[in-house]
């Protein structure tokens, strides 16, 4: 990878971050806007959590992470600190590798 | 009634999960042929580890430059949708808001919606976005120097650490009806996805689960306040 491409990317990608902050963070939205954009939260987190549990690249898998975040969502629903929640998901994961 | 995490805390604990995994990046960077400086750099001032493994991962599957690009970007364009989120947590002169902007990530904005008010999403902001950037970039220094001897990360259970994070920064979300709603769609949006559009768009068609998620709120909203005067559904 060239030092161009790395620094478009660089270039981009901050610039992408900054107009969200400051055209968007300072927007003040009210009904219904606030109604959509109060949800990209849970929306944003809950792609994140499937796209990194279930894909590789392309493929749709169910593989050692599918156990890991199993415990991770039992640690969150028991309210056990976050700490557990994340260790215990990566030592699971690891444990169902090494099983496997 | 969810569980809070004092945000300093939890900011340097994902900092430290991030780091774990930045020496991941580091190792595969060098694996995809990028000197220990383009792997540095690309950390310092790209810092959207998403985007950083899209690009890396194209070009070490022989993609070209401009694909590698295209994933990259399309991934880090997410962050432009956390400026409402972090709207409240990032404040000060123009200048200020620039320079904290570079700090904009997952998992910054997520701490920072997680927390109940604008004091404490200001201090989750910056705990995990100074925390991340700190041992993200140590991460991959180390990673890229001395990698070899490491392995692969995966053996560690180290890429489950992330979707866990995210499922604990989820779940206050999913008190109300539309966050659970919300939440269900876009996790089923994105995986339907998956097989059918590039890396990185599958999150952003994720997303677009706020439009009927919003008009659901929108209608409890309105209709409470027709039926009750204490029509609050929480945010």
């Amino acid at each position: 990878m060239s030092w161009v491409v790395i620094l478009t990317l660089a270039a981009v990608s901050y610039a992408l971050k900054a107009v969200g902050v400051v055209l968007l963070g300072s927007a003040r939205l009210r009904g219904r806007a606030v109604d959509v954009v109060g949800l990209l939260p849970p929306a944003l987190l809950a792609a994140l959590v499937a796209v990194q549990t279930f894909s590789d690249a392309q493929r749709v898998v169910l593989d050692a992470r599918a156990a890991g975040l199993a415990f991770a969502g039992l640690a969150v629903w028991r309210r056990l600190p976050f700490a557990v929640v994340v260790v215990g998901a990566a030592v699971v994961t690891a444990l169902v590798r090494w099983i496997a | 009634m969810e569980s809070r995490t004092d945000p300093l805390r939890a900011g340097i604990l994902i900092g430290v999960t991030v780091g774990l995994v930045g020496i991941t990046f580091g190792v595969l960077a060098r694996s995809a042929g990028l000197s220990v400086a383009k792997a540095c750099t690309m950390s310092l001032l790209v810092f959207t580890g998403a985007s950083q493994f899209a690009a890396v991962g194209v070009v070490g599957s022989g993609g070209s430059a401009l694909a590698a690009l295209g994933a990259a970007v399309l991934l880090a364009a997410r962050n432009t949708l956390y400026g409402p989120v972090v709207g409240r947590a990032v404040r000060g002169p123009l200048w200020s808001r620039l320079v904290q902007s570079q700090l904009v990530i997952d998992e910054s904005a997520g701490l920072a919606a997680a927390q109940p008010d604008a004091r404490s999403a200001r201090r989750g902001f910056l705990a995990a976005g100074l925390g991340v950037f700190a041992f993200w970039n140590l991460g991959t220094l180390l990673g890229a120097l001395g990698g070899d001897v490491l392995g692969d990360t995966d053996r560690f259970g180290l890429d489950a650490a992330f979707p866990a994070c995210f499922l604990a920064l989820l779940a206050p979300h999913l008190r109300t009806l539309p966050g659970r709603v919300a939440a269900l769609l876009a996790g089923a949006i994105a995986v339907l996805a998956i097989p059918f559009v590039p890396v990185g768009v599958p999150i952003l068609l994720g997303a677009l689960a706020i439009v009927p998620a919003g008009a659901l709120r929108s209608h409890r909203r309105t209709t409470a306040m027709g039926e009750a005067p204490e029509g609050e559904d929480g945010s």
